[in-house]
C-alpha cells in the first residue's frame, strides 16, 4: 500500500498534497465570484461613487439609495413595488408546492407502480430532458390563449411545474428505497398513496428539496409568463418588473448612471432568495445528484 | 378516508402527465405542424408544405451566413468548454476536505443563478466601451490598451464576450451531478486498481473516475448540451439590441425571435424551432455515443 499516492475522495482533513488543488480553485473561485461582488458592492454605491472616474469596484460609502429608487420607481408606473413582491411570492410559493407533489407523485408511480406505457413515458421524459423551452414560445402561448388561460396566475404556474429534469431526478432517487419497505406496509394494509405520503415521501425529501430549488429558479426567474400571458400590469411579477427596469433604463440618457446602481440592486434582490435556499438546501442536493446518472 | 383507497396509479401520474402534454408536448407538435404552413397570427395558417425549410437553407442570408454559423461556434466552445472545467472542477473538489470543499462548490455553482436581463445590464457596466468601463479602464490603467475596446458594440468582440459570460455561468446542475458522481466512487476501486498497476493520475481518472460515474457524465453532458442552446439570449441582452451588431451574436434562439415576435412570421420561425429542436436532439445523440464508447 505503500504505493498508494493516488486519489483520496472526500479527505478529512488538510494535507500538503492538497495545496496544489487550491491553486486551482482559489483563482477559479475569484474568476466566478467577482462578477457577484461586483452586483453586491454596485448596488450600494451612493451616484457619485458611480460616476467617480476612474471607476472603482469596492463601494466606500454603502447607501441604500438604489433600492429606494427601484421601490419608488414601481409607484410611478401605477402598480406599487409591493404589489409586483407579493405577486412573484404567492406564484413561486405555490408553484415549487405543486411541482414538488405533482413531480414526487409521478416519480412514485414510475418507479415502482405497474401501468401501461410507463416505460414509454419514462422515455420520452429521458428525452424531453433535451427539451428546450424557448424552442416554442410560440405555439406555447397559442395553446395557453386556446385554453383560456391568459391573464390568470395559473398561467404564471402550471407551464413551469412538468419539469423532465425534476422527475427524473426523483425517479432515480426512489429507484433506491428497498422495495421491503413498501411491501411490508401493503400487508399492513396501506394503500399506494399512503405508502407514499407515509413512507416514501419522508425518504425522499433531499430529492424533493432538489425539485424545489429547481422549480424555484424556474419560477422565481420567469419573465416569459408576465411578458406574454398576461396583461394585467397588476399581476406581473418581480422579475418582470426588473426586466422593465432594465429595458427602458439605459436608453434613458437622463440618467443611465444612476440606473446602474439601480439595476444592480435588482439584480442583487433576484439572487439573494436562490443562494440562500441553495446554501440552506446543499447537503441534499449533493445527495440526489448522487443518484442523477443517466444509465 | 379516501386517501386509503388511493391505488390506481393514474392518481400518480395523471397530474404530470396533463402538465408534461399540455406545455410540452403538444406545443412541438404545433410547431412542427405550423412548420409547414404560412401563418402571419392575422389569417389562418396556410398550408405550405416545405417551402419554410427549403426558404431557410437556401434563402436565409442572415441564417445561412450569420445566425448558423454563430450557433455552431458558440455551442461548440461553449459547450465542451464549459463541459470539462465541470469535470475538472468537480474532480479537484472532491480532493479537498469537506468544508473547504462545501464553500468553493457554492461560489462556483453560484454564477448559474444569476438570471436575467438586469444582470446582463450589470455585464454592460464592466465591459462598457468608453473609459468608465471597469475592464477598460483597467486595461488602460495597466496600459495593455491605448484605447477603449468597444467589447460589446463591435461585432468581433461581442461573441467573445458571450461565450466568457456563458461559460462563467456554466457551473450548474451538471456540474454538481458530476461532483457528486466522483464523490460516491468506491474508494477501494482505486486502492485496488493501483495494486494492479495503474501508475498515474492520468490513468486513474480514464481506468477508474470516468467510467465509475459515467451515468453521472452522462447527465452532464445533456445539461451542457441544454444549457448551451437555453442561454441563446445573452448576445442580444448584452449589446441592447435585437438583431446584433452586425448579426455578429445572433443565434437560433434571436432568430425565431426576430421571426416570430418581431416580423410575426410564425409559420417560418416555427420552422427555425423544429431545426433547433433537431440540432439540440443530434448533439445529444452524438455526446451519448462518443461517451458511450469508453467502455
Amino acid at each position: 500500500m505503500a504505493k498508494f499516492r493516488g486519489m483520496k475522495i472526500n479527505p478529512d482533513k488538510f494535507h500538503r498534497s492538497q495545496i496544489k488543488f487550491y491553486f486551482i480553485l482559489i483563482p477559479m473561485a475569484i474568476f466566478m465570484g467577482l462578477p457577484i461582488m461586483f452586483i453586491v458592492s454596485h448596488a450600494f454605491k451612493p451616484l457619485n461613487e458611480l460616476f467617480a472616474f476612474p471607476p472603482r469596484f469596492f463601494v466606500r460609502v454603502p447607501t441604500l439609495q438604489n433600492f429606494r429608487d427601484l421601490i419608488s420607481l414601481a409607484g410611478d408606473s401605477g402598480v406599487p413595488f409591493s404589489r409586483y413582491l407579493f405577486n412573484s411570492l404567492v406564484v413561486t410559493v405555490s408553484g415549487v408546492f405543486l411541482s414538488i407533489l405533482v413531480t414526487s407523485l409521478a416519480a412514485y408511480g414510475l418507479s415502482k407502480l405497474h401501468f401501461k406505457g410507463k416505460k414509454l413515458l419514462f422515455e420520452i421524459n429521458t428525452l424531453a430532458l433535451m427539451f428546450v423551452p424557448i424552442a416554442v414560445t410560440i405555439p406555447r402561448f397559442i395553446t395557453i390563449a386556446r385554453l383560456g388561460l391568459i391573464d390568470s396566475y395559473l398561467v404564471l404556474i402550471l407551464p413551469l411545474i412538468a419539469m423532465p429534469v425534476g422527475l427524473f431526478l426523483v425517479k432515480q432517487f426512489i429507484d433506491q428505497t428497498p422495495n421491503e419497505l413498501i411491501e411490508s406496509a401493503k400487508i399492513d394494509g396501506a394503500s399506494e398513496m399512503q405508502i407514499f405520503l407515509k413512507i416514501i415521501f419522508p425518504i425522499i425529501l433531499p430529492a424533493v428539496a432538489t425539485v424545489g430549488i429547481l422549480s424555484f429558479q424556474l419560477i422565481w426567474n420567469d419573465v416569459i409568463g408576465s411578458t406574454l400571458y398576461i396583461d394585467d400590469e397588476s399581476m406581473k411579477t418581480l422579475a418582470f418588473y426588473f426586466a422593465t427596469v432594465a429595458q427602458t433604463m439605459p436608453g434613458q440618457a437622463a440618467n443611465p448612471v444612476a440606473g446602474q446602481g439601480i439595476l444592480a440592486a435588482a439584480s442583487l434582490i433576484m439572487f439573494v432568495p436562490n443562494i440562500i435556499i441553495f446554501i440552506f438546501l446543499q447537503n441534499k442536493v449533493m445527495n440526489t445528484m448522487a443518484h442523477s446518472g443517466i444509465k | 378516508m379516501m386517501i386509503s383507497r388511493m391505488n390506481h396509479p393514474a392518481w400518480f401520474f395523471v397530474p404530470y402527465v396533463m402538465l408534461f402534454l399540455t406545455f410540452i408536448i403538444i406545443p412541438v407538435i404545433i410547431a412542427v405542424g405550423l412548420s409547414f404552413t404560412y401563418f402571419n397570427t392575422i389569417e389562418a395558417p396556410e398550408f405550405v408544405g416545405l417551402r419554410n425549410y427549403v426558404e431557410l437553407l437556401t434563402r436565409d442570408e442572415i441564417f445561412m451566413q450569420y445566425v448558423l454559423p454563430n450557433t455552431v461556434k458558440f455551442a461548440f466552445i461553449v459547450g465542451p468548454i464549459g463541459y470539462l472545467m465541470s469535470f475538472f472542477l468537480a474532480w479537484v473538489l472532491a480532493q479537498v476536505p469537506h468544508r473547504t470543499r462545501t464553500i468553493f462548490a457554492i461560489i462556483l455553482y453560484s454564477p448559474s443563478m444569476t438570471a436575467g436581463i438586469a444582470m446582463a445590464v450589470v455585464w454592460r457596466v464592466l465591459f462598457s466601451g468608453d473609459q468608465s468601463g471597469y475592464l477598460n479602464s483597467l486595461l488602460l490603467n495597466w496600459g495593455l490598451v491605448q484605447e477603449p475596446i468597444q467589447f460589446l458594440t463591435s461585432p468581433e468582440h461581442l461573441m467573445t464576450i458571450m461565450i466568457i459570460v456563458s461559460l462563467w455561468a456554466s457551473m450548474g446542475v451538471g456540474f454538481l451531478a458530476m461532483l457528486a458522481g466522483i464523490l460516491n466512487i468506491d474508494q477501494t476501486l482505486y486502492e485496488a486498481a493501483y495494486i494492479d498497476g495503474l501508475r498515474n493520475r492520468w490513468q486513474e481518472v480514464f481506468y477508474i473516475t470516468i467510467p465509475s460515474m459515467k451515468p453521472q457524465m452522462l447527465f452532464g453532458a445533456v445539461m451542457a448540451v441544454v444549457g448551451t442552446f437555453q442561454v441563446g439570449l445573452i448576445g442580444v441582452q448584452l449589446s441592447g439590441a435585437n438583431p446584433t451588431p452586425q448579426y455578429a451574436g445572433q443565434l437560433l434562439v434571436n432568430h425565431i425571435e426576430d421571426y416570430g415576435f418581431i416580423r410575426f412570421l410564425m409559420g417560418y420561425a416555427s420552422a427555425v424551432s423544429v431545426v433547433l429542436l433537431l440540432i439540440i436532439y443530434g448533439i445529444s445523440k452524438v455526446t451519448f455515443n462518443l461517451l458511450g464508447e469508453r467502455d
